[in-house]
Formats: C-alpha cells, structure tokens, sequence
C-alpha cells in the first residue's frame, strides 16, 4: 500500500489553525479526553434513524439521543404504516375479513388466517373437523419458519452478513411453492374460512412438504455452524438488550422475546388450541434474555417447527374438510348451480355473511412474532362491532427503550433487529 | 353462554370492593367484570398483587364502542396469570356525556403505555396519570378526530384532497428536535394551557 | 477513420461499427448511447413499506436476481439513486416522507408504483391510506398484483428501461421539476371538490404533478 492511500483512507479533509485546507489523520493512538477541552461531549447529539431506512425494517423511525457513542435515549415514532385495519373490518363480513389478516403480518400470512377463523369459531361455538385442525397446524407452522427465516436473514444483513439472507430467502421460495399449490398466493393467502378452510392441499403436495421436513435442518445447521460459535456475532448479540424475566412480563412481551428471558410461556403449550396438546415438541427458553438467546430461541424453535410438520403429516388422514353446515360453507358450485336449496345458501352467504351470536371472544394464538390475540365484539349482524388486534411486535417494540439504556448506538439496530418487527402490524 | 363456568376471582372481587364490582358475565368461556370507574386502578392493583389471583401480565388494552350511540364506551383490560393460566377481562364503561377518562395503570404494568396510548388516539379516551399521553398512530397535528368512533366516518371527515393537503403539511423534522424531547420530559410539569397548546401541535413559544 | 457518415440502419437509432478494421470505434445517436447507459445501470431506491416490500427482497435475492437487469447496486439513499420503487401502501402519515426521498433523488429520476396500494389505495379506501401515489409524486410504471409477483415487478423494471430508451435529452421537459408546498401547486381544495363533484369520492384527489 502506497503512502497516499494510507493518508486518503485514514484522513478526513478539515482546515488547519491558520485557516488553510489540510488534512486531518484520523484513528490516531491518543488517550480519549487527552487534548479535548472539558465541554467537548457534553451536550447530547440526536440522531434520525428511519423512517425510510434499511435497518429499520419498513417504517419505524428512531430518534435516538446520543452522549458521545452512548445511547441516552429512544424514541420510537411510528404509525407510518397505519392503514385503518381495525375500522375497515368493522365494515366487513367475518370472511371477507381474512384476505385483512394477510396484510398485517405479511410475513406469516397463513398464521393471521388460521388466529382470526380460531377467534370467529369461538365467538360462534364450532368445532372444526380433525383433517382441518391439522392442516391448519400445517399452515401455522410453516408460517413461524419462513417468518423466522426472514428475521434470520435481515438480521443478518444489519449486523453485516449477507449470505444468510440468501440462504433463507432460497427455503421461502421452496415454501413459498408449496403456499402457492395450496393456496394460489404467494403470500396473501386467505386460506381459512369460518369452519373450515378454502382449500384442500392438490395431490402430491403432502410428497413435497416431506421433502421440505427432510432437507430444511440441513439449512439450519449451516446456519448453526455460521452464527452460534462466530466470535463477531457472539460479540454483538451477547449481553446486549438483555431483558430480566420481570421486565419480559412487566412489559406484556410475548413470543421468542419472552422466552428468551427466561419464562417458560407458549400458547401452545399453555392454552392449546387446534390440538397441539397432541403433538411431541420442546419450547426451548432462553437465561439472559439478551439478543443471543433470541437468536438460539427463534433457530431452535425452527427445528421444533419441522417436528411438529413431521408428526402433523403423519396425522393427516383423509376425512371431511369442512363442517357440515350449510350456513357456514358454500356449498359446492356445481350444487348451487343445480339445487334450488343449495342456490339460496350460497345467496345467503355471499350477501348477508355469517352471523354469530352477540357476545364477544378473545383468542390469542401463538404466531412467530409473540402471541397474535384477536378480539371479537359481535352484536349479532354480519359485520362485527369492534375487531381488535393484539399486535405482539407493537407491544414486543414499546420494550425498545428500556432495552437501549446505555447501549452503543450500532447496539440499537441489533436490538430493533432482535424484536422482530413487522411495520403492517405494528401500524395497523 | 349460559352455564359456562365464572372465573373463581369474581367473588373474591366482590368481597373486596363491593358496589365496585358493577357486574360480571361469561362470554364464550371468558368471565367479564365491569368495574367502577373511579375504582378501576384499585381493582387491577389488586388482581395483580393479592396471592391467589396473580393476574401479573397484562395482555391487552382496547376500548369497544358500540353501534347503538346509547351504549356506554367501554375499557378494556385483558389480563393474564401465567402461573396459573387463567384469564380475566376487566371492563370500564364509560358514559359518552361524561368526560372520557380513566385511570391509567402505567405504573402497574409498563406495557401498557403504548396500548393506552393507542387507545387515545383511537377514541379519545384519556388515561390520568400516563406520563406521555400523546397520538401514537395517527399524526400528532391529525385534525379528524378519533378515527375508530363510530361517527367517524370510514373515508375520515375531510375529503381527499384535503387530507392529502394536511398530510403533506405535517413537517415531519419539526418534531424530532431536542425541543420535543424536553416538552416528552416535561410536560405533566406544564401550566394547563400550555399543554393545550402542545397538544394542538403549536411548538416554538416554548423558551 | 471514423469520420464517414452512418449508414441508414443507425440513423434508426443503433450503434454501428464503422470499420470492420478498426472495431474500436462506434457511431451512433447520442441519445441511444445515454439511454442504453441509463436504462442497463438503473440504481433502485426501495421505498419498502408492506407487503410488497417482501415481494421486492424475494425479486432481489437470489431465484429472481434483480442485478440481472443492471440493478446490483440497491440504493438506500436516495442521493444515489435512480428508480424510486414504492413498494407497499402509502397511509397519509409517510406521504411528506416519500415526497421528501424523491426531492432529495437528483434527474434523471423514475418511480415505479409497485402493488395495488401504492397504485391506487388497493383495499384500503379509508381514512388513513393515499389513494395512489400518483397524487404526492409522479409515476412511470404501475406495477399491479396483490402484491405483485417477482416476474411482475421485473416486467415493470424491463417496461421502464424500453420507457427510458424513448426518451431524449434535449427534451428538457421530462426533467422538470415540480416542487410541492402548502401553497404550491395545489389547488385548494373547496376548488378540487367542486371540479371533482359529479364524480364521487374516490376522485376528490389532487394530482400533484403531472
């Protein structure tokens, strides 16, 4: 290297005492404070992050207040991404408020259909048949890896890895081809309707989710091998946003952030719905409940993912998809272009919609991002009262600035990583 | 809904504070106790912190307006006690002639201060004793009013044009100055009609 | 060398070697030669809110590969950018932010409107959502889709270039600005409702630039 590469590349342009243009060498060997005068720091810096900015992930805009490097305060602003959810839904029917649930968390769009048919079912008193509980553990499953695998990948991207981004955006793809057989979507999937669900899986799609279940660990232990012993990301992920068990629950966390803390809480497991009572998993816990633990939470929780597929494909019998019951499914088309009775059910049900009962249900399910609540108020019409979402990274965020005390401002977008935020539902 | 089982927290509840504890139902398998206003705090304090109840998470802040504009506004508290798996949903009803206000319970659980804050800016409903009770989603100078009211009309009160008009006015860089993050500080310690006037979105008076 | 006149054939636009000698040298347009700079070096800006902005990382990652089409180099700030992609709804909140990002992109600038949101409000006819981006910044391409397919959104991109390889440097019309303010360019809006009357809602919108 010549010496005037060292001096363009360690030199920042600036004016000498006189006046004239020179260069000033920076990274100089200096003990801190030696040569600065007593009121150099002591006035706070700000500084924008967002809203428009890649480490952000969508539109969360930051306004952190700096002393030096370190992190004084932050303040989240958000509501950049705000889309009136809640009052839409109150101007649709139930069903037509599943494609709604697509858009909030866009990255584990089947989990929001499967959380807001659970919560409609509840409100009218349904039980689902077993070939569709199973399937919708299919699709809730799947949803918690291709989430988990988008965190993998952008979080890797703001702590300066690239490759894992692609690693995890190639598995989506192959999900991604299995979402679309079954539900012709990409990723607005709107595949649960109330009691029961739009679609059977087409033939030959149970073969390519085996072969998904089979191949997938393998991924993950590349990730594994990449991540869990470097010593760059141990350095920036260990001790850094660490949240007590206390603070976890003072702050309503839920999902991987809670159980990264240390408190051993899943839905799941704790309030099972779609009879995951039956099924043979672990709900790993993390001790320090810093980014690390995240980490290995939300990895480990990937692996518990394909055992419950696993074990799910192997439930999967044949057997009715829907509930019988003529007020809730639209009938065949062939029916209802054949049999008068047939005709006036599909009349009724596309016009007027489903009807519960008035009454009011809440149902939280486990979803990749913490515990997804929806929470019903029905008075008896076909449009409910009041739908209201219980965002887990909305809440999951509101922790963001008890986490940053004191941190290094780079330490801030690991930390706004480790939430796993997605603005759509953040916003609403 | 007849027959289902009543949270075992409703006597207790009822031993306690009496008249307090307005009523409770059961709906689809959750117990609802409606509560006093002015006893709201002291209710949820204690669900939290008796040995034997434990409702130590809470899960959710809502409000619910009802179609029928005769019906009161109501408060919702979801709260949960992971020890024991139970739920309890606590409920506030507010009458719409009265002012719209309820005690915060912040300093009970910290995550409540975006849920309530939320709550504001959806339906106006003020929290006494949040220490940062401002808009959330919606702009701080958003003029409409409290979108998730009834009498709000779907496509908001102004017409398009003028939404797109104020929206584009809103200087985003005028309030992420450190003057911001001194008002965030200290605004509980401000005159009344200071408030009112930061609360307008009016900024630069301030010295 | 290198001085006789083009033939026919690159006068229509195409570069042509003049000598079979010497294929160092080139004639052509000054226009085709910018375009085509232009058009195979596009600099994105993703302007990433919702869903669609997944659809956009799936386009750039590896099964779609987004640098196929000059487009390596992803753009985050707007200073070194070409193509504004608004990737997502656009709610009124962040509509002083995008105009602000396409202020601050130096000419020659384009946007492509990506999703049904950004297009036109999509599903989202509320109190909270832009009814199209078209009414805060000028658009090129729509891309349409729900959100749209990778394949979709490359066509937009491929359809943008053939936009860009018609354009003409001369004309210095395409690279007018127009800056927008309270008092700007708006009409008021008593006026844009009067215009907009017998035609309903969904039309009592200002075109902010053309």
């Amino acid at each position: 290297m010549s010496q005037r590469t060292v001096e363009l590349s360690l030199a920042t342009p600036g004016l000498d005492r006189d006046g004239t243009p020179t260069r000033i060498p920076l990274g100089i060997a200096e003990p801190p404070g030696a040569h600065y005068d007593d009121d150099f720091g002591a006035e706070h810096m700000l500084v924008n992050i967002g809203p428009q900015h890649p480490a952000t992930h969508g539109v969360l805009r930051l306004v952190v207040e700096l002393e030096g490097e370190t992190v004084k305060r932050v303040i989240p602003h958000i509501g950049y991404l705000h889309s009136g959810f809640e009052k839409l839904g109150e101007y649709r029917h139930y069903n037509q408020i599943i494609p709604l649930t697509d858009r909030t968390d866009y990255l584990s769009p089947m989990a929001n259909n499967v959380g807001l048919a659970l919560t409609v079912e509840k409100l009218m008193g349904i039980e689902v048949t077993e070939r569709c509980r199973v399937l919708r553990v299919i699709a809730c499953e799947l949803s918690r890896i291709i989430s988990h695998l988008v965190w993998l990948g952008t979080t890797g991207i703001d702590l300066g890895a690239f490759t894992p981004f692609l690693w995890s955006f190639q598995e989506r793809e192959r999900v991604y081809n299995l979402q679309e057989a079954w539900t012709g979507a990409r990723l607005t999937t709107s595949l649960t309707r109330v009691g029961g669900m739009m679609a059977d899986i087409p033939d030959g799609w149970e073969a390519g989710l085996r072969d998904f279940v089979r191949t997938f660990p393998s991924t993950l232990e590349e990730v594994d091998t990449m991540f869990t012993r470097n010593a760059i990301w141990i350095g920036r992920t260990q001790n850094v946003g660490a949240l007590t068990a206390e603070e976890a629950i003072n702050y309503s966390l839920s999902g991987p952030m809670l159980r990264a803390s240390g408190v051993d809480y899943d839905v799941r497991k704790d309030r099972p719905y779609l009879g995951y009572e039956d099924y043979d998993f672990d709900v790993p816990v993390g001790e320090h409940g810093d980014i690390y633990d995240r980490y290995r939470v939300r990895l480990e929780e990937m692996f518990q993912s394909t055992r419950i597929l696993a074990q799910a494909l192997d439930k999967l019998k044949p057997g009715p998809l829907n509930v019988d019951d003529p007020r809730l499914i639209l009938p065949p088309k062939s029916r209802a272009m054949s049999d008068m009775e047939a005709m006036i059910y599909h009349f009724k049900q596309v016009m007027e919609g489903v009807k519960p009962p008035a009454g009011e249900a809440y149902m939280g399910i486990e979803n990749p991002k913490g515990e997804l609540g929806y929470y019903m108020v029905s008075d008896g019409t076909a449009k409910p009262v009041r739908w209201r979402i219980r965002p887990p990274s909305l809440i999951n965020l509101a922790s963001l600035p008890k986490m940053c005390e004191g941190a290094l401002l780079s330490d801030v977008i690991a930390i706004n990583a480790s939430v796993d935020i997605v603005m759509g539902e953040i916003d609403r | 809904m007849s027959g289902a089982r009543v949270s075992s927290s409703v006597a207790p509840l009822r031993a306690t504070f009496g008249v307090a504890v307005e009523r409770s139902l059961v709906s689809c398998g959750d117990t609802i106790v409606y509560v006093a206003r002015e006893r709201s705090h002291d209710v949820l304090a204690w669900l939290r912190d008796t040995s034997g109840q434990e409702f130590n998470y809470l899960t959710d802040v809502t409000a619910v307006e009802y179609r029928d504009p005769e019906r009161p506004l109501e408060v919702v508290w979801q709260l949960r006690s992971l020890g024991r798996r139970e739920d309890l949903r606590v409920k506030v009803a507010l009458d719409k002639r009265q002012p719209l206000e309820v005690q915060s319970v912040w300093d009970l659980w910290k995550g409540s201060d975006w849920l309530e804050r939320e709550v504001y800016d959806m339906f106006g409903i003020t929290f006494a004793g949040h220490p940062d009770l401002r808009r959330l989603l919606m702009w701080e100078t958003y003029a409409e009013g409290y979108p998730l009211r009834k009498e709000f009309p779907l496509r908001g009160h102004f017409s398009r044009a003028e939404q797109t008009r104020q929206a584009l006015a809103a200087n985003p860089e005028a309030h992420y100055s450190l003057e911001e993050l001194s008002i965030a500080e200290a605004y509980g310690e401000l005159p009344r009609d200071m408030q009112e006037r930061l609360a307008r979105g009016e900024r630069g008076f301030l010295r | 060398m290198g001085l006789e006149n083009p033939d026919a054939e690159s006068r229509a636009g195409g570069p042509t070697v003049v000598s079979e000698m010497s294929p160092n040298w080139v004639t052509t347009r000054l226009d085709f030669l910018t375009n085509w700079a232009r058009s195979n070096s596009l600099w994105p800006m993703p302007f990433g809110t919702a869903c669609c902005a997944i659809e956009y990382m799936a386009t750039a990652a590896s099964r779609f590969d987004l640098a196929r089409f000059g487009m390596e180099r992803q753009s985050f700030s707007p200073r070194q950018a070409d193509v504004l992609i608004c990737a997502g709804r656009l709610p009124f909140k962040l509509a002083p932010v995008i105009r602000r990002i396409w202020d601050q992109m130096p000419q020659p600038k384009w946007a492509i409107s990506m999703g049904a949101c950004a297009s036109s409000g999509g599903i989202f006819d509320n109190y909270a959502m832009v009814q199209g981006i078209d009414t805060i910044i000028p658009v090129d391409v729509y891309v349409p889709g729900c959100p749209p397919r990778p394949e979709g959104l490359l066509y937009g991109i491929m359809l943008l270039q053939k936009k860009i390889r018609g354009e003409s440097i001369v004309d210095d019309q395409l690279r007018e600005e127009q800056m927008v303010g309270p008092s700007g360019l708006f009409l008021p809006a008593e006026r844009v409702d009067e215009l907009s009357e017998p035609f309903g809602n969904s039309v009592h919108q200002t075109r902010s630039s053309s």
